[in-house]
């Protein structure tokens, strides 16, 4: 069972040696003419002020603490998802229960405003 | 250890099967997106490089290769050159558990699905990690806006493939294709039409194309979070980005639409009419027209704002899933249609 699991981890090295070959040839066979100017951050040709390292909107916070909530989620009713047909309504009540608590939260996000961008 | 060495020959063998047809598909999928966009825009497109512009690609491909790589004096230089990588890394390795047509996968796994998922959300941290290493106002922005939709959207698309796993009972991706044996009324697009349609909609969002390109809107932050990025350095994102795309194609004919079936499959006469066209060519049928389906939003949607964009994810496409993961549940329970 588990060598099936050899072609994915060469397959993963592979991809990654698609990550590094092209830029190795891309600096081997490209010119490299370094100069201040095109050295600095692109501003529609401005000159750049102020760092980049800005502060930003304390919501994409928010959205990166409901994903981990809701990929959780997610994560959870995969298996359930596939035993479905063993586990009988038990089984589907339990997890209706589960989901459910997670919606009354989720409601409670909505209702609080949590989802709005304006 | 001869043996050893055969079986690595064979898995290198039909990675380079399934990789070399991807970078070729990659290469004409953008050459078929500047042919279609110009036609649909009454123009004519790329027709200069070789006959009617088939060697563009290439052409494209030749000039990055010999541009410079420039980074920028302020970015931080090892994430900045290890970001393409992060990208195409996942991009690439998703393909190993994908079913080309009855026993052509090059991984074989039980938690197949699970793999993919897992692969398609790595992808974001290459674009985190290419907005922050850049240091440029644009990527930063950019990357805000693109991973903040991605997980997003993610999440629409996790609960839509919930339903497929319900549907199959297996997270195998040939197993998931095997339950959908039958003729086109057998696929799961049409007992999962709610799921399959938000599944599509978060597919377009997840790979940050029009009409939710807002991340790259060219017209106000440039190309978002790889605006710093030149030469082969940009070009290993944009093959990771046109990889993903094709595999939202491929996996949604996997999921919904019977993967290497003929529609008429199992049907008294029109099936065995069919019998001679190999699987593949109906996969590659099936994720055709979603690849055109891309090209044709993109020539036809007005792009969305950015709040339209969060509200649809998180407002509609989220409870529209759980709803129909109830309703799934009851019809599974109930043993309704040729599907359950």
């Amino acid at each position: 069972m588990l060598e099936n699991y050899l072609p994915v981890l060469l397959f993963i090295l592979v991809g990654l040696v698609f990550g590094v070959v092209p830029l190795l040839a891309g600096f081997v066979l490209g010119p490299r003419r370094p100069g201040a100017e095109k050295q600095s951050p692109y501003e529609c040709g401005f000159e750049a002020f102020e760092d980049s390292r800005m502060k930003f909107d304390v919501r994409y916070y928010l959205v990166a603490i409901l994903f981990i909530i809701f990929d959780l989620e997610i994560a959870f009713l995969f298996p359930w998802a596939v035993v479905l047909d063993d586990i009988g309504l038990f089984g589907i009540l339990a997890m209706g229960l589960f989901v459910g608590l997670l919606l009354v939260g989720f409601l409670y996000e909505w209702k609080k405003g949590a989802l709005e961008w304006e | 250890m001869f043996e050893t060495f055969e079986t690595l020959f064979w898995i290198f063998a039909k990675i380079w099967a399934v990789l070399i047809p991807l970078f070729l598909a990659v290469a004409y999928f953008t050459y078929m997106e500047r042919r279609v966009i110009g036609h649909m825009q009454d123009r004519r497109g790329p027709n200069r490089v070789g006959y009617k512009g088939l060697l563009q690609p290439f052409a494209d491909a030749l000039k990055l290769l010999f541009k410079e790589i420039s980074v920028p004096t302020h970015a931080n230089r090892v994430l900045f050159l290890l970001a393409p990588a992060l990208s195409i890394g996942p991009a690439v390795a998703v393909w190993a558990v994908i079913p080309f047509a009855d026993g052509w996968v090059v991984a074989d796994i039980n938690a197949g699905l699970l793999y993919i998922l897992a692969m398609t959300s790595l992808g974001v941290y290459g674009i985190i990690v290419a907005g922050w290493a850049s240091n440029s106002k644009y990527a930063l922005l950019g990357t805000l806006r693109a991973s903040a939709q991605v997980v997003s959207y993610e999440i629409a698309m996790g609960f839509a493939l919930v339903g497929v796993l319900m549907a199959a009972g297996t997270m195998n991706l040939s197993g998931i294709v095997e339950a959908q044996a039958g003729p086109f009324w057998n696929w799961f697009w049409l007992p999962l039409l709610p799921l399959f349609l938000v599944y599509w909609v978060s597919g377009v969002a997840e790979t940050n194309r029009a009409p939710f390109d807002v991340a790259e809107g060219e017209s106000e932050i440039v190309a978002g979070f790889h605006v710093e990025y030149s030469g082969m350095a940009f070009a290993v994102f944009f093959l990771a980005e046109y990889a993903n795309m094709i595999l939202i194609c491929v996996i949604a004919a996997v999921m919904f639409l019977g993967g290497w079936y003929s529609p008429f499959h199992g049907v008294p006469v029109l099936g065995p009419a069919l019998d001679w066209v190999p699987g593949i060519v109906w996969l590659l049928l099936k994720a055709g027209f979603f690849a055109f389906c891309y090209l044709w939003f993109r020539a036809t949607f007005p792009r969305y704002r950015y709040d339209q964009i969060m509200r649809l994810g998180w407002k509609v496409l989220i409870p529209v899933t759980v709803v129909w993961l109830v309703v799934l549940t009851v019809l599974i329970y109930a043993g309704v249609g040729p599907w359950f």
